[in-house]
């Protein structure tokens, strides 16, 4: 375990810049729906306006200001990839925890129900869930791309607890009098810490990018708007065709930017903390 | 009765496939109170097996653990703690034995409060006493991480959480072989002393012939899992019976002399296989009856395992 | 053969020099087998490492290492490739372990020898093999198919194949069981009697193993040397305060805690990053005066030995 790991995370320059553009996303997302007088779903009395002072991101097909979709939908994609992210984390490391730890039947029984999730084609799954779910918000989505998303992370966090199980200082704390649950608590689960953190990074960033899958095949929240949601009406309502570029990039490039950034930052976190990647 | 007894223990690890390793084979052996017993054997002979089966971490295949006549895997959740109060264990790495995300004398407080009861105050008063006891000072240990300790600093405080559950029985897993040749003796003192002092009966793993020559009362020689001599260190280590005990008398490096003459290194025939005499393979002495496996019998004050005195 | 002159190697770090090997100075004469000694710390694997093997973190702070009339600080990295095997051979800690485990030895040898080598090789690889006891067939296997002392014995084959004149061996036998640790150890002899090398450098924090076969023994403490001389004379007759409490914390066979208590050395050893003025090993010495506080002993010679002991300095 590193020292400080923080400052030395701080000190990769893949992890500064990530940081610096999701700071700067964030910041976008908190601060812009106050800077514009317009809600997402505002008609405005311009249609398919350029940009312009009035509108910075013009308006589109429907009359609706791009630029507070844009704030409002980014707020909107953040919370499925946050919350997403939160849940198949969750369960992910539970279920690897619980399954390295206990062996046995235990670990049988887990990992099979895993493998099933596993070998499920996530996407067809997640949308027949949300073609029978009628009225879809964003907690909906979210729920269920974190409930599919999880396997892969129970499989790795198990592999870890197993390797972290056998240590001398488990044993240690076995002969101290620990149970089990406190052992897996407080003395395995800390050393994977920093591991979590970028388990979470790639399931954040995942919850988005399924969530913008969702959306664009039109079983994206019904009564709430996301990034995902904006590119499949300018997509649908030929926003490129009509040459209303400022329908479709925006959306766009911030999902991309967005991406881009975590990638950053979870390589970087991966130079940091994998003692084989450092130079 | 004796504080801890092996009746026929065997440990048969499965790597799936059918395929497994035999790490202890049928190992009856004893500890009385108030001695030190080494097992004494190289890579592969099962003594690190039959320390973590002793501290309930491996489940053996075969055969019975007993302390104070108790089945020790047939305990129940209070009895185990009980158990945990009676016998302790310290492990070889000493940087691996603590967790290096907490501060060293955490493992110390829980062994406290989970087996003595004690918390607090008190329980930092009597974690200062130990480690004073065990030649380090409070202040330089107290409060770090592992990765500001040195390995003989680490592994005195691993002593110290033994000591503080006041044991009956301590295990040490190969306690100071990774510990440089100047700090070793320091450790071993601890063991004589606590033996002699506090009455501790202790069940020493490790390799080196001097080493448990130094602090042992019996030895135990150990064999790719078995019991090739047992007996009184005066008599196995001073007039050695078994070949293979005689081979590593004759191999350990001495500061006193020289070695005379060559090994003859025999690469294992894996000839005769597990229902032989496990050493045979490498014996130079092997004879026809060897095929067979030979029992623990008398001879001269101590037991050996070999066709020779049978 | 070999001379190092006031060798200082530090390793840099974020918070400063670490001095490893701190003005060491030793010659290494033909046909000797030179034994080096020391606790974990005490600079003895960066030494023999540097002479032959050297990269970052390692830094030359000051001193020279000549072999055969060159200095080995002063050439490049491509010439100091072509003295290695061939001239200097190096066995580096835990070299058994990092033997490729997707190739056959036969692979492993025709991949080291490329371009080095003249005549059949591999007929001299089996022939050396079969010196050590390991039969002919074990270049068709896989390093992980042989065992930790198979595995040694084949490293150490390879790396003497090309008759270099100086064998380096860095704890060679610290892994193996003490039966194996005596063949290896063995075989390391016979290789320099029979000449397949000219002189062996070995390493090990084991001074008893080293007493077995060692010609001269030299001892490390925190970065420099303590004593050099003859083995004999070091392990029978300590005069370094340091070589000494060694000597007497390793118990030998027959001694009893019951009969003749033993006592290990005070206190750890010195962070090198902020080493002690004067000797290193004042702190932790029970003869200490004033002026092992204040400076550093300068070598002195007791017969055939050099001790760095102001006890020897004839002041």
């Amino acid at each position: 375990m590193n020292r400080m790991p923080a400052k030395l995370a701080l000190a990769n320059p893949k992890v500064r810049i990530g940081i610096m553009v999701l700071v700067i996303i964030v910041a976008i997302a908190a601060v812009g729906p106050y800077t514009t007088g317009y809600g997402p779903l505002d008609y405005t009395g311009d249609i398919g306006a350029p940009p312009s002072r009035e509108h910075p991101l013009g308006t589109n097909t429907f009359g609706y200001d791009v630029y507070a979709q844009v704030v409002y939908g980014l707020r909107g994609s953040l919370a499925i990839g946050l919350l997403g992210g939160v849940i198949a984390t969750l369960i992910g490391v539970a279920v690897g925890l619980a399954s390295g730890y206990l062996g046995g039947l235990a670990d049988e029984m887990l990992m099979m129900i895993t493998n099933i999730f596993l070998v499920i084609p996530t996407l067809a799954l997640l949308i027949i869930i949300a073609a029978y779910i009628e009225q879809r918000g964003i907690g909906v989505e979210s729920l269920i791309i974190g409930l599919t998303a999880w396997p892969w992370t129970a499989r790795a966090v198990r592999a870890n607890t197993l390797s972290l199980r056998s240590r001398e200082f488990v044993y240690v704390a076995k002969l101290s009098g620990l149970g089990g649950a406190r052992i897996l608590v407080s003395e395995i689960m800390p050393n994977m810490l920093s591991y979590i953190i970028m388990v979470f990074i790639l399931q954040f960033g995942g919850a988005i990018l399924y969530a913008v899958g969702l959306d664009f095949l039109g079983l994206g929240p019904t009564d709430s708007i996301s990034l995902g949601v904006i590119l499949q009406q300018a997509v649908l309502w030929n926003a490129i065709q009509l040459g209303m570029w400022w329908w479709a990039i925006p959306p766009g490039l911030l999902i991309a930017v967005l991406l881009t950034a975590l990638y950053l930052v979870n390589t970087g976190l991966d130079e940091v903390l994998n003692p084989r990647l450092r130079r | 009765m004796a504080l801890l007894e092996l009746h026929g223990v065997s440990k048969v690890f499965s790597h799936g496939m059918g395929r497994v390793t035999v790490a202890v084979d049928n190992v009856t052996l004893e500890v009385g109170e108030s001695e030190i017993v080494s097992l004494l054997g190289e890579s592969g002979s099962g003594k690190t097996t039959i320390a973590r089966m002793v501290l309930r971490i491996l489940r053996p295949t075969k055969g019975r653990i007993l302390y104070r006549g108790r089945d020790i895997w047939r305990l129940g959740r209070r009895e185990t703690l009980w158990y945990y109060t009676q016998v302790q264990g310290v492990f070889q790495d000493p940087y691996s034995s603590f967790n290096p995300i907490h501060v060293v004398e955490r493992p110390l407080l829980q062994a406290l409060s989970r087996l003595k009861g004690v918390r607090g105050e008190e329980a930092l008063r009597r974690v200062r006493e130990v480690l004073r006891r065990i030649g380090l000072s409070p202040s330089e240990v107290l409060g770090k991480y592992p990765h500001q300790l040195s390995g003989g600093q680490l592994q005195r405080v691993s002593i110290a959480r033994a000591l503080l559950v006041e044991p009956r029985l301590l295990v040490a897993d190969e306690p100071v072989s990774m510990l440089d040749a100047s700090t070793r003796i320091d450790v071993l003192n601890i063991f004589a002393e606590m033996r002699d002092e506090l009455g501790t009966s202790i069940l020493l793993i490790g390799h080196d012939v001097s080493l448990a020559y130094y602090v042992s009362d019996r030895v135990v020689v150990l064999y790719r899992g078995g019991v090739m001599e047992e007996g009184d260190v005066s008599k196995v280590l001073d007039e050695p019976a078994h070949p293979y005990t005689r081979m590593l008398l004759d191999s350990i490096p001495r500061l006193d002399s020289r070695w005379r003459g060559r090994l003859r290194l025999h690469e294992p025939l894996h000839a005769i296989g597990r229902s032989g005499c496990l050493f045979a393979d490498r014996c130079e002495l092997r004879f026809n009856k060897c095929a067979a496996r030979p029992r623990l019998v008398e001879y001269n004050g101590r037991r050996v395992a070999c066709w020779l005195y049978q | 053969m070999l001379r190092v002159e006031d060798l200082r190697v530090y390793y840099k770090t974020l918070s400063g020099y670490v001095r490893a090997v701190d003005g060491v100075t030793f010659t290494l004469s033909k046909g000797e087998i030179l034994g080096i000694a020391g606790e974990s710390g005490s600079g003895k694997s960066t030494l023999v490492n540097y002479i032959i093997l050297p990269k970052p973190p390692m830094v030359r702070i000051a001193g020279s290492i000549v072999y055969r009339g060159i200095d080995l600080t002063s050439i490049t990295p491509g010439e100091l490739s072509k003295i290695r095997y061939t001239g200097i051979s190096i066995v580096p800690q835990y070299a058994m372990d990092a033997l490729s485990p997707t190739k056959r030895i036969r692979a492993i040898i025709r991949d080291l020898t490329r371009g080095r080598a003249e005549g059949d090789i591999e007929e001299k690889a089996r022939e050396r093999l079969r010196m050590v006891g390991l039969p002919g067939d074990v270049l068709d296997r896989y390093p992980i198919e042989l065992s930790g002392g198979m595995r040694q014995r084949v490293v150490l084959v390879i790396s003497t194949l090309l008759d270099p004149d100086v064998l380096i061996a860095d704890e060679v036998t610290s892994a193996l069981d003490v039966t194996m640790q005596r063949a290896v150890l063995e075989m390391l002899a016979s290789f320099r009697d029979t000449g397949i090398v000219r002189s062996i450098i070995l390493v090990s924090h084991d001074i008893a193993a080293l007493y077995q076969v060692a010609d001269r023994i030299m001892i490390m403490y925190a970065g420099k040397i303590s004593e050099i001389g003859p083995a004999e004379e070091v392990i029978g007759d300590p005069l370094h305060p340091y070589t000494r409490a060694l000597i007497d914390s390793v118990p030998r066979l027959g001694v009893r805690y019951k009969t003749r208590r033993l006592t290990g050395l005070k206190g750890e050893p010195p962070r090198l990053a902020s080493p002690p003025t004067g000797c290193r090993f004042h702190p932790r010495c029970s003869v200490a005066e004033e002026r092992c506080r204040a400076r550093e002993p300068p070598p002195a010679r007791v017969g055939k030995r050099t001790v760095y002991c102001w006890l020897y300095t004839g002041g």
